[in-house]
C-alpha cells in the first residue's frame, strides 16, 4: 500500500496547526492548533506503521493521545486561571514579562 | 500477533520507581490527611523518598555490569526501552541531589512569615476577598510536593530513555508538572500566571514538533529504538530526507528544553515569573535531564550521522552563547540576569556536546565529551541552585526584591550573603579556583580536540562578556552606596536551616569542585560510555 497520500495529509495538517499557533491570538485556539499538530503526528505514525508492517507506530499513537489528554488538563487549568484573572484569554494581553 | 509479557528489571529501576511511588502517595495524602498535618507529612515524605532514591542510585551504580572490556557499564532494561548505564546513574545522582535542594527550598517557611512561597489558594483570584481569606487562614498548596516528585521522575526517565516513545513520554512527564509549579507564586501572581501560560504554550508547541519528528524518524527507521535507528542510519536506506527533517524536529524539542537560541525566549520570562524555589529546581534539573537525553540521542541513535547534526549544533552553540551573553548585559533584574546567563551556559554545554566522543581517539588523561558535559552539569547545578536560593533571601516589603536598584550596597549591609552570591557568580563566570572554571576548561578542551575551534573562540569571547556582567553585579553590591532616595533598599531576611543549608552545600561543592575536581571527574570518567 502506498502511504504517500497519508503522510502528505499529515504534513498539511501539521502545517495548518503550526500556522494557527503563530497567527491566532486566543489562547484556547492556539491550544487547539497544538492539538491539531499532535493529531497530525498520530496520522503520520499510523501511516508509517502500516508501511513498515509493525505495531510500534500504532502503539505510539495511543501514547500521543494520552499525552495530549494530559496536556489538555494542565493547559486548560492554566488558561482558565489567566482568563479569570484578566477577563481575557488573548495571548497578546499577557505582556508583563518582557525584554 | 502474540504479545509477550515484558521483563522488567526492578533491581535496577527501583530508585526511579521510588520517586514515582512517593509522587503517587503524595496525591493520596492530599486527599486523606488533615490539612494541618499535610505540610509536614508531604515534606518529610518527599525528602525521604529522594534520599532513599539517591541511596538506591549509588547502590545501583556500584553494581553495574561491565561491558566491552570496561568501556561501558550497565544494561539495557525493559525490552530495550530504558538504559541504566554509567552516565544514567551519574545523571540520576546529580538530579536527585538538586531535587533534595529543591525540596528544602520549597519547604522554607520563615521567609514569608510562616507560610511557603506558594500561593495559598491558586484558584482564588489575585486581589480578591477570597485571596485575603486564604492568606489570613494560612492556607498552603502542599500539592507542590507531588508535582515536584513527578517532575523529578520525568527528569530521571528522560536521560535513561532508549527509544523515542519513552523519550517523548518522559519529556511530558517532566514538563507538565513544571508548567503548573510556575504558576503558583504567592506574591506577584499575575507575573507567575503569565509565566505559566507562556511556558505551557511554547512548551506544548515545541513538544508537538518533537512528536512529529519522532513520527518521521520512525518512518525512516521502522523502529523507535535507538539501536535500530542507528542501524538504519548506518545502512543508509533511502528516504534520507525523512531522517534529516525528523532529526531537525526532534532537536527543536530538546533544544527548547535546554533553552538554546533561537528557542530560548521562554527562559527569562519563566525564570522571572516562577516562584524562586521552582526556578532554582527547574534551572538545575531540566538542564541536566535534557542534556542527558540529548547526548544519548545524538551519540547513540544518530551517532553514525554526526555530519548531519554537528554543523547545526555549531551554529546553535555559537548563537546561544552570543545571545545569552549579550542580552544579559542589558538586564536590570536579578532573576532575568541569571536566566540569560543560563542561556549562555547552555551554549557552553553545547560546545562540549560537539567534542570528541571516543576515549580511544584521545591521549591518556584527557576527558571525553560525555565526561566534560556531565562534570559541567554538576558544577553548574550547584552554582545556579545556590544563586537562586540567595535571591529568595533578598527582600523588601513587597517580597523578593529582584531589581538591581534594590540590590545596591547589599554587600555593605549583609557582607556574608552578598559574598556567597558573588562567589556563585564568579563560579558561573569561570574564575579559577571555582568549579565553573574546571567545567569550562573541560568542555572547551574536548571541543578543541574535535576541531571545533571557531565555536571555542566564540565561547571564550562570550565568557569574557559574561565576566563583565557578573562583575557588574558584584560592583553593584559592594562598591555602590545604597541610595534610599531611589526607593526602598532590599535587606537580607534570615532564613531557616533549610535554605541556609542548601546555600552552604552549594558553596562547599562549588569550592571543592574548583580546588579538587579530580574525584568527581573520575566519577564521570568511571561512568564510561553509553550502553548501546
Amino acid at each position: 500500500m502506498n502511504i504517500t497520500a497519508y503522510v502528505v495529509l499529515s504534513g498539511i495538517l501539521f502545517t495548518i496547526g503550526c500556522v494557527g499557533v503563530l497567527t491566532r491570538r486566543n489562547a484556547i485556539v492556539v491550544f487547539m492548533c497544538i492539538e491539531l499538530m499532535l493529531n497530525a503526528t498520530n496520522l503520520a505514525l499510523v501511516a508509517f506503521a502500516k508501511q513498515h508492517g509493525n505495531l510500534d507506530g500504532q502503539i505510539a499513537a495511543f501514547f500521543v493521545m494520552v499525552v495530549a489528554a494530559a496536556e489538555v488538563v494542565v493547559g486548560l487549568a492554566i488558561i482558565m486561571t489567566i482568563f479569570r484573572t484578566r477577563r481575557s484569554a488573548s495571548v497578546d494581553d499577557a505582556s508583563l514579562l518582557k525584554y | 500477533m502474540d504479545f509477550v509479557k515484558p521483563t522488567i528489571e526492578y533491581s535496577q529501576l527501583w530508585p526511579m520507581l521510588v520517586v514515582y511511588g512517593v509522587a503517587c502517595a503524595g496525591v493520596v495524602i492530599e486527599a486523606f490527611v488533615p490539612r494541618a498535618l499535610r505540610f509536614g507529612v508531604q515534606t518529610v515524605l518527599a525528602a525521604l523518598g529522594l534520599v532513599v532514591a539517591l541511596g538506591g542510585t549509588i547502590w545501583v551504580g556500584s553494581n553495574l555490569d561491565e561491558l566491552g572490556g570496561g568501556v561501558a557499564r550497565g544494561a539495557i532494561d525493559v525490552e530495550g526501552t530504558i538504559v541504566v548505564d554509567g552516565p544514567t546513574v551519574f545523571l540520576w545522582g546529580i538530579i536527585l541531589v538538586f531535587a533534595i535542594g529543591g525540596v528544602l527550598l520549597f519547604a522554607e517557611r520563615r521567609l514569608e512569615g510562616g507560610v511557603s512561597a506558594f500561593a495559598g489558594q491558586a484558584a482564588a483570584l489575585p486581589g480578591t476577598e477570597a485571596e485575603r481569606l486564604a492568606s489570613t487562614r494560612g492556607l498552603e498548596h502542599t500539592e507542590v510536593y507531588p508535582l515536584m516528585m513527578f517532575a523529578v521522575g520525568g527528569m530521571m526517565l528522560f536521560p535513561a530513555a532508549n527509544d523515542l516513545l519513552t523519550l517523548f513520554v518522559a519529556l511530558e512527564v517532566l514538563s507538565l508538572p513544571l508548567y503548573l509549579l510556575c504558576g503558583l507564586a504567592r506574591r506577584r501572581r499575575l507575573l507567575s500566571q503569565e509565566a505559566a501560560l507562556k511556558y505551557f504554550l511554547l512548551g506544548a508547541f515545541s513538544s508537538a514538533f518533537f512528536a512529529y519528528g519522532v513520527a518521521l524518524v520512525y518512518g525512516f527507521a521502522g523502529s523507535m529504538g535507538f539501536a535500530e535507528i542507528n542501524e538504519a542510519v548506518r545502512n543508509d536506506t533511502d528516504n534520507g530526507v525523512l531522517l534529516l527533517i525528523g532529526l531537525g524536529m526532534v532537536s527543536v524539542g530538546l533544544l527548547f528544553k535546554v533553552g538554546a537560541a533561537p528557542f530560548h525566549s521562554w527562559t527569562p520570562d519563566v525564570y522571572q515569573g516562577a516562584p524562586t524555589p521552582v526556578t532554582a529546581f527547574m534551572a538545575a534539573g531540566t538542564k541536566i535531564a535534557a542534556f542527558g537525553a540529548m547526548l544519548r540521542l545524538y551519540y547513540v541513535a544518530f551517532g553514525s550521522d554526526r555530519w548531519s547534526w554537528q554543523p547545526m549544533l555549531w551554529v546553535i552553540a555559537i548563537l546561544t552563547m552570543v545571545v545569552g551573553a549579550v542580552l544579559a548585559v542589558v538586564q536590570t533584574d536579578m532573576k532575568r540576569l541569571l536566566a540569560y546567563s543560563s542561556v549562555a551556559h547552555t551554549g557552553f554545554l553545547l560546545t562540549g556536546v560537539l567534542g570528541v566522543q571516543q576515549a580511544s581517539e584521545l591521549s591518556d588523561g584527557q576527558v571525553t565529551s560525555l565526561q566534560a558535559v556531565l562534570f559541567y552539569l554538576a558544577t553548574y547545578g550547584f552554582a545556579i541552585i545556590g544563586a537562586f536560593a540567595v535571591v529568595t533571601l533578598v527582600r523588601d516589603s513587597g517580597g523578593e526584591a529582584t531589581t538591581f536598584a534594590r540590590w545596591q550596597g547589599l554587600g555593605r549591609r549583609s557582607p556574608l550573603v552578598a559574598g556567597l552570591f558573588a562567589f556563585f557568580l564568579l563560579s558561573m563566570a569561570g574564575i579559577p579556583l571555582t568549579a565553573g572554571f574546571v567545567g569550562k576548561w573541560a568542555v572547551f578542551t574536548v571541543a578543541l580536540s574535535a576541531g571545533a575551534w571557531p565555536v571555542v573562540i566564540a565561547a571564550i569571547v562570550c565568557s569574557i562578556i559574561a565576566v563583565f556582567f557578573y562583575v557588574r553585579v558584584i560592583v553593584l553590591m559592594f562598591f555602590v552606596d545604597g541610595d534610599a532616595a531611589d526607593g526602598e533598599l532590599a535587606v537580607v531576611t534570615r532564613p531557616s536551616l533549610l535554605t541556609s543549608g542548601t546555600i552552604l552545600v552549594g558553596v562547599a561543592a562549588t569550592l571543592v569542585l574548583g580546588i579538587v575536581p579530580g574525584p568527581v571527574l573520575d566519577l564521570a570518567a568511571n561512568a564510561g560510555q553509553f550502553v548501546r
